[in-house]
């Protein structure tokens, strides 16, 4: 298994469409592979960035898109940006929390769904916007959303 | 005329008129219309298309701009306008297959309406529309149009023609000069003179200098960056070529957010279709100009908009800004000289060296020459994006372009008025109803308190309670500081918890005052733009709803009721694996 994962972040490494590769192109690679970063990807970034541990560790904790522990099965991401803010992203975020047992941004115990907060989605003029798995949806009611999200869940965990 | 490049276009007008001899289906598949379901919807047309086995070729293209009636779908018939069905759902693909395969003009389903040529069947054209009559698109103008994917369609409609005649027929100083003519100003948020900029690059030694195309677009409420590049790269990385070819620079990066796939995905194909073709690499069509470009993507973070953040994220680190001096012209990525860019400065950049530098300074009005490219989101019935030439009001913008405050929603009836504007990002402004007077150019905005910034307007009507809007701005702009100086980190969290007592009916007549000195100690003490100009939209806000923050403090209530209890955003703390080494753990 550690053989595994460390052959599948070199994999994500060595095989970035661009030319300049980075730090922040590396871990931006191994996180679209692994859905987070794995502790060995640091100690691999380092020694192909030539560079510390530490170095690596701090790019990684500065961007808020990085996570650090394996995500759930499914990623949903609610645009609470001012655009969707004005259209009813906060009742939206307090129903999609209620009905997976959340308070925040976070994982459900049942490893089934990661909730993610988005500052802007960028299809702000559908908003508000949801995302479920990284595809936007625009939401016409909180109702609605809720079927949608059960829905596709269901459909891609069959 | 470059051979090469004649070459070029006689391949692109080929195919273009292959394509125009048959039966053209376009989907809108910008982000809009895929978070509508358009995805879904071209790949039936798709399947129908092959199981019919109809003379027809369905595609995708990008934004067209009226964002309101995605899905769009529209149909092109050998010399016949288009015809745009709006909102269309899977319901409406038999309808649009029988069209063709029956060769009918009987519509049943919503018709937009037609584009490109004389009305048919008496449908509405689009140009008379008001959405489409008070445009000027001029960076937008293929955008919808052609296929993204296709670098021939892009030279079909007279693309690259501006980068073969800069290097053909003109020298560097000359295109700076074509370009000064043309009073191009920056569209990133400072409207600096782009060819003033230009000029500090060219007096930087080389032989490594680079260009740098800002599509960060971290402002919410904006996507006419993203929108160009996932409707129209080619613009982009043409004027990226022109701007490289006026300064000397050799090297060029497009900086996007991770994630955006269609813009990402589609600038990449761009690129790589751009080197085939020779307009990109080593001595390009043939010159001995050569112009390398590849696209960096960064994490999320707003503050590496800010240009000197850019170049450090380009180089894989931490989005903080440096100090400054040395600027970007001097010191910039990997310590070479720099210059950097909004996507949408740049794509101006192809028509203004086409047509020429008057033609551009004749749009717009006074020294904001040229257009603006609008993002129109928030309580409006025709959200989307919009090309305008400066010196319309932003009143007509808003009531005549984007139908002003929606009259029905969800089937009820509505009887509702324009209360605000939030324009130019979150570290933009918050504007009365007074300002829909302001004409949109560079300085009356400012005078009025705001700025154009990236060109996101987001309009808020009486429902809606300026407090609870800037608690929102503010806490976007917490949550983004980098945290490099302490007045943008810890004043713009005390802003926050500010926001969120007088929001929840806990403030008191002191905050007035507290707000300023806090807001003051940011900008004064700040590095970059974000702390600086982080007061903005509790200043502009103070200034025209005042009386929204007077009811909250001496009444403890919300005007609107919008100020719920619980107030929902992220934090800064991630989750950390339990590894011996990580801090914290
Ligand atoms: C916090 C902050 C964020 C910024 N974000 C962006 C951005 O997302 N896109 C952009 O073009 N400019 C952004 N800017 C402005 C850039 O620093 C820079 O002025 C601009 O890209 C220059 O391009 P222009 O001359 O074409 O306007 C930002 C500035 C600050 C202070
Ligand atoms: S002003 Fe804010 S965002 Fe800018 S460098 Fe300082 S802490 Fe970072
Ligand atoms: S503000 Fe929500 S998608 Fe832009």
């Amino acid at each position: 298994m550690a053989e595994d994962i460390k052959s599948q972040i070199q994999r994500a490494i060595n095989s970035q469409p661009q030319k300049t590769v980075t730090m922040l192109s590396c871990l931006l690679a191994v996180h679209d592979e692994c859905g987070f970063i794995p502790t060995e990807a640091i100690e691999i970034i380092a020694s192909k960035n030539d560079t510390s541990i530490n170095d690596v560790w701090a790019v990684a904790s500065f961007y808020t898109n990085f996570r650090f522990t394996p995500p759930a099965k499914n990623i949903i991401e609610i645009c609470w940006g001012p655009t969707c803010h004005l259209m009813g992203a906060q009742q939206i975020l307090s129903a999609v929390q209620d009905n997976l047992s959340l308070e925040s941004e976070g994982d459900t115990e049942d490893g089934f769904v990661s909730l993610k907060y988005n500052t802007c989605i960028g299809a702000c003029s559908q908003a508000p916007v949801i995302t479920i798995n990284h595809h936007p949806v625009h939401s016409i009611s909180t109702d609605k959303i809720l079927e949608k999200i059960n829905k596709e869940l269901k459909r891609k965990n069959d | 005329m470059n051979k090469q490049f004649e070459i070029l276009r006689q391949k692109a007008t080929k195919r273009n008129e292959d394509l125009k001899s048959t039966v053209q289906i376009r989907v809108g598949l910008g982000i809009c219309g895929e978070s509508v379901g358009a995805l879904e919807i071209l790949n039936q047309l798709k399947d129908r298309i092959k199981s019919h086995d109809l003379s027809a070729v369905a595609y995708e293209v990008g934004c067209i701009g009226l964002c309101y009636a995605e899905p769009l779908v529209d149909i092109q018939k050998p010399g016949e306008p288009r015809i745009f069905f709006q909102n269309v759902t899977e319901d409406n693909i038999d309808e649009i297959i029988k069209l063709i395969s029956e060769n009918s003009n009987n519509f049943t389903g919503s018709v937009l309406g037609t584009l490109g040529g004389p009305s048919i069947n008496g449908l509405p054209q689009i140009e008379e529309m008001t959405q489409w009559k008070y445009q000027t698109r001029i960076a937008t103008r293929n955008c919808g149009t052609n296929n993204p994917n296709e670098i021939l369609d892009y030279i079909s409609t007279g693309g690259y023609e501006g980068l073969s005649k800069a290097i053909s027929t003109m020298s560097p100083e000359e295109v700076r000069n074509e370009v000064a003519t043309s009073g191009l100003r920056g569209r990133g948020g400072a409207a600096f003179p782009t060819a003033i900029k230009w000029g500090f690059l060219v007096n930087s030694p080389g032989p490594d200098k680079y260009i740098l195309v800002n599509c960060e677009e971290g402002d919410p409420g904006a996507y006419n960056d993203k929108g160009i590049l996932e409707s129209d790269p080619h613009t982009l990385i043409e004027g990226a070529a022109i701007a490289g070819f006026a300064t000397g620079a050799n090297k060029g990066y497009v900086f996007i957010r991770h994630g955006h796939n269609g813009p990402i995905e589609r600038t990449r194909e761009g690129i790589k279709q751009a080197y085939e073709a020779n307009l990109l690499g080593d001595n390009i069509l043939g010159s001995d100009f050569s112009f390398e470009l590849e696209v960096a993507l960064v994490g999320e973070s707003y503050v590496s908009g800010e240009e000197t953040a850019l170049m450090e994220a380009i180089e894989g680190k931490r989005a903080m800004p440096r100090s400054r001096p040395p600027f970007p012209a001097a010191v910039g990525v990997f310590g070479k000289p720099s210059n950097i860019n909004n996507v949408k400065t740049l794509s101006y950049a192809p028509e203004i060296i086409r047509k020429g530098g008057e033609w551009f300074s004749g749009i717009g009005y006074g020294r904001s020459t040229g257009t603006a490219i609008l993002c129109l989101n928030g309580n409006v019935k025709f959200p989307g994006m919009y090309e305008v030439a400066f010196g319309i009001t932003i009143g007509q913008v808003v009531e005549k372009i984007s139908g002003g405050a929606p009259e029905k929603w969800n089937g009820a009836t509505l009887h509702r008025t324009v209360k605000l504007l939030q324009t130019g990002g979150p570290l933009g402004g918050v504007l009365g109803r007074e300002s829909l007077e302001t004409l949109l150019d560079f300085e009356s905005m400012a005078a009025a308190g705001a700025i154009l910034g990236s060109g996101g307007i987001i309009v808020g009507d009486d429902t809606v309670c300026a407090v609870d809007l800037v608690r929102n701005l503010v806490a976007f702009c917490q949550f983004e500081s980098c945290g490099k100086c302490f007045p943008c980190r810890l004043g713009m969290t005390h802003l926050v918890e500010v926001l969120e007592r007088i929001s929840s009916g806990n403030g008191s007549p002191n905050d007035f005052k507290l707000m300023p000195i806090v807001g003051n100690a940011m900008a004064q003490g700040s590095l970059c733009g974000h702390g600086q100009l982080g007061f903005n939209p509790i200043s502009s806000a103070l200034r025209y709803f005042g009386e929204d923050f007077r009811i909250h403090i001496e009444e403890n209530r919300c005007p609107t009721g919008s100020c719920i209890a619980t107030f929902h955003r992220p934090t800064r703390t991630r989750p950390i694996a339990s590894s011996g080494w990580y801090p914290g753990s």
